[in-house]
């Protein structure tokens, strides 16, 4: 207890220094988790409705903020990572602000974002009641390599998960782990309504497995399906009939994506909430959820929105191109390569493009900003500048583009370093302390 | 399928690839001459954008004046009839086993397209399988094509990073990602010389292979877009293949990719 308790002092400490700093959000995780590397598996002791782990390689930031509305919505109390920061030392930071000295949270569940990787470092010290696996697809191969390599530990998340699994029906790396979880765990489904089940494909990664002998699931009356009815409005269908439903709503954040989101997160609250699941509260819950940084946040630039759109694998930047290409606005690319962004820009080949090709990207930016240029060049899309400089290059968007709407698709570092330029001039919440 | 009848069910989409590309122009319409490119196995084996190479390669035969006609062969389809260039790209584990059968069956056609000097770009995965065996951790000794002297073992360290070559087509830029370790044969020329990052093996400062006009080389990027010198040398000798005359190469305007990969080899080369 003691350990516990110079741990919890000791994160604070550093939580509140890297504050004055202006600092990382892992910094402090990482101080605690020195003094006392059980420090999860006790500050979760005491969370009596589930231990519910996010993961996946797209959407995992925007599922756990709506899973936590809904069951906000529901009346619990519930402990989350809300900074995008989805690394274990990173829920550890999160953590600190809440926690007592004594090192317990009092929280009714707690809903946890992690990488695929870091999922399983949790899973070593805390065993998830649930979990909600999302999709496999590229991303970073620098640090998974593979993406076989990243469907299995997926399936080791969901060997250790005690209590229930949602799994991804359509995405076949995930909805296999149905055979391997434990006996007695619960295996429910969310996926797409056959009346757009033509769009799959560039939602997600072919599995190319395709002789051996694995055969899909069919969606079941616990199951959650999305049927779309315009470009934001939906509805999650339950039951043979679609009888049982959630909606429609009307997300703030537009595109096919979100509402795969939100059907996966409806799916996952209805298990845990099971008969206290109420669909008029899931709805209103869902329509309230503002987007997360980066992912369709919008700011306003003297009067005319920016639009900040976080691409990160081909999957990724594909949808993100599928959802804002019904209106193309000024638009400009921000490539990285550092860790955190992928140091391979090869995946850049595995998009189209061409969507962009009438309109022009008005500036490519970034340390690979040549190379975003290249890759336009073969898809014929006119290109008017490329400024690496990412500071330099945002001062010339925002002049030419004055009295226009304006998008930015960027990597991670990208985004982080656009956005601390933009917070320092103009109104938006700091990372990690919007509203939820 | 004969290579007229257009894109075939198994068919991945080349992103920014027109449809119509795998088609044979009539003849009104081929330009300087229509030159048949191969891709093998573009959905086992294309996983870190090696189609991008493929694109480069129809985009830039396009604004030399020629016609591409682009083929994917795909597991128990039938090899195209005319081939000018042959292409192939790094897979994982699971693509690699999907096509060796396959890759067995048209052994003889490929090892015959090299002899008669039809350039081939074989790139990571499909690089070992172009060698002489692949010895896996365990010692088993999975046998390759043997168009190139080389030999790969199975590695637990993979080899990642961004690479810079000196060639005899000038600086390479691209990225590898490889556990295989590949040796050269005594005789076998490499593609070329690491200035920085790993290579063949991390320790002899080789990368790729080269016998006459086959290459084989961990480098992704995609390597053709990133090194446009490569892509007109392939397409070159693809040229004079299908129209039996010297190369008629347009001047191309290739700033933007001089500039991506000068950027590169000076961050990435210590002086």
């Amino acid at each position: 207890m003691l350990r516990t308790t110079a741990a919890v002092v000791a994160g604070k400490a550093a939580r509140a220094a890297s504050r004055l700093r202006g600092g990382g959000s892992a910094l402090p995780g990482l101080v605690a988790e020195r003094v006392d590397p059980g420090f999860l598996a006790h500050a979760l002791a005491d969370v009596p409705g589930g231990i519910v782990v996010v993961s996946g390689t797209n959407g995992k930031t925007t599922t756990t903020k709506m899973l936590v509305a809904v069951l906000r919505a529901h009346g619990r109390s519930v402990f989350t990572n809300p900074t995008g920061s989805n690394f274990t030392r990173g829920v550890i930071s999160s953590m600190l602000g809440e926690l007592p000295l004594r090192g317990r949270l009092s929280a009714d569940l707690a809903v946890l974002e992690l990488d695929e990787a870091h999922a399983l470092k949790f899973a070593a010290g805390v065993r998830p009641t649930h979990a909600l696996l999302l999709n496999v697809a590229r991303d970073q191969l620098d640090r998974f390599a593979e993406i076989d390599h990243t469907a299995r530990l997926l399936a080791t998340l969901g060997e250790q998960t005690t209590t229930g699994v949602v799994l991804n029906l359509d995405d076949s790396f995930v909805s296999r782990i149905r055979d391997r979880v434990a006996p007695g765990v619960v295996v429910r489904y969310f996926g797409v309504d056959a009346s757009i089940a033509d769009r799959l494909p560039e939602l997600q990664e072919q599995d190319v497995r395709f002789d051996d002998d694995f055969t899909p699931p069919v969606a079941g009356p616990d199951d959650g399906l999305l049927r779309p009815l315009d470009d934001r409005t939906f509805e999650v269908l339950f039951g043979q009939d679609g009888s049982a439903k959630v909606g429609p709503v009307e997300l703030r954040q537009r595109g096919l994506a979100a509402m795969i989101n939100a059907t996966a997160a409806v799916s996952m609250a209805r298990m845990l909430m099971a008969d206290a699941f109420d669909p008029a509260l899931a709805a209103d819950a869902l329509e309230a959820v503002t987007p997360p940084f980066g992912r369709g946040e919008v700011v306003l630039v003297d009067g005319q929105p920016l639009e900040l759109v976080l691409v990160k694998n081909p999957a990724g930047f594909t949808v993100a191109l599928a959802t804002y290409g019904s209106t193309p606005v000024a638009t400009m690319i921000a490539i990285n390569d550092n860790y955190a962004d992928g140091r391979d820009v090869s995946w850049l080949y595995d998009v189209s493009f061409e969507s962009l090709r009438e309109r022009g990207v008005a500036l490519t930016s970034g340390v690979r900003a040549y190379d975003m240029a290249l890759r336009l060049d073969y898809d014929d899309v006119p290109v008017g500048r490329v400024e690496t400089e990412l500071d330099r290059a945002l001062d010339d968007f925002l002049r030419d583009h004055p009295s226009e709407p304006k998008r930015i698709f960027c990597t991670y570092t990208a985004m982080m370093a656009l956005r601390r330029t933009l917070a320092a001039r103009y109104d938006l919440p700091d990372i990690g302390e919007e509203a939820s | 399928m004969s290579p007229t009848d257009g894109k075939g069910d198994q068919d991945v989409v080349v992103p920014g690839e027109t449809d119509g590309s795998s088609r044979l122009p009539d003849h009104a319409h081929e330009g300087k001459g229509a030159i048949h490119v191969v891709h093998l196995y573009p959905r086992e084996m294309s996983i870190y954008g090696d189609l991008g190479n493929t694109r480069t390669l129809a985009a830039r035969i396009r604004r030399h004046g020629y016609s591409p006609v682009v083929h994917q062969h795909h597991p128990g389809g039938r090899f195209p009839e005319q081939a000018h260039l042959v292409l192939g790209g790094g897979g994982q584990d699971s693509g690699q086993v999907r096509v060796e059968a396959d890759l067995e069956h048209i052994s003889d056609r490929l090892r015959a397209l090299a002899r008669s000097g039809a350039p081939m770009l074989m790139i990571c995965g499909m690089y070992q399988l172009f060698g002489n065996a692949f010895i896996t951790v365990d010692g088993t000794r999975l046998p390759g094509l043997g168009i190139l002297d080389v030999t790969t073992h199975g590695n637990a360290k993979r080899m990642i990073g961004p690479v810079v070559l000196t060639t005899e087509l000038g600086d390479v830029v691209g990225y590898e990602n490889h556990s295989g370790s590949t040796t050269l044969g005594a005789g076998q020329a490499p593609f070329g010389t690491v200035r920085a990052g790993f290579g063949n093996n991390g320790t002899d400062r080789t990368e790729g292979a080269r016998t006459a006009n086959v290459i084989g080389s961990y480098l992704h990027g995609p390597i053709l877009p990133a090194n446009p010198a490569i892509a007109d040398h392939l397409i070159g000798l693809a040229a004079e293949l299908a129209t039996g005359r010297p190369f008629e190469p347009e001047l191309l305007d290739d700033a933007i990719a001089h500039e991506a990969r000068n950027r590169q080899v000076r961050r990435l080369v210590r002086r």
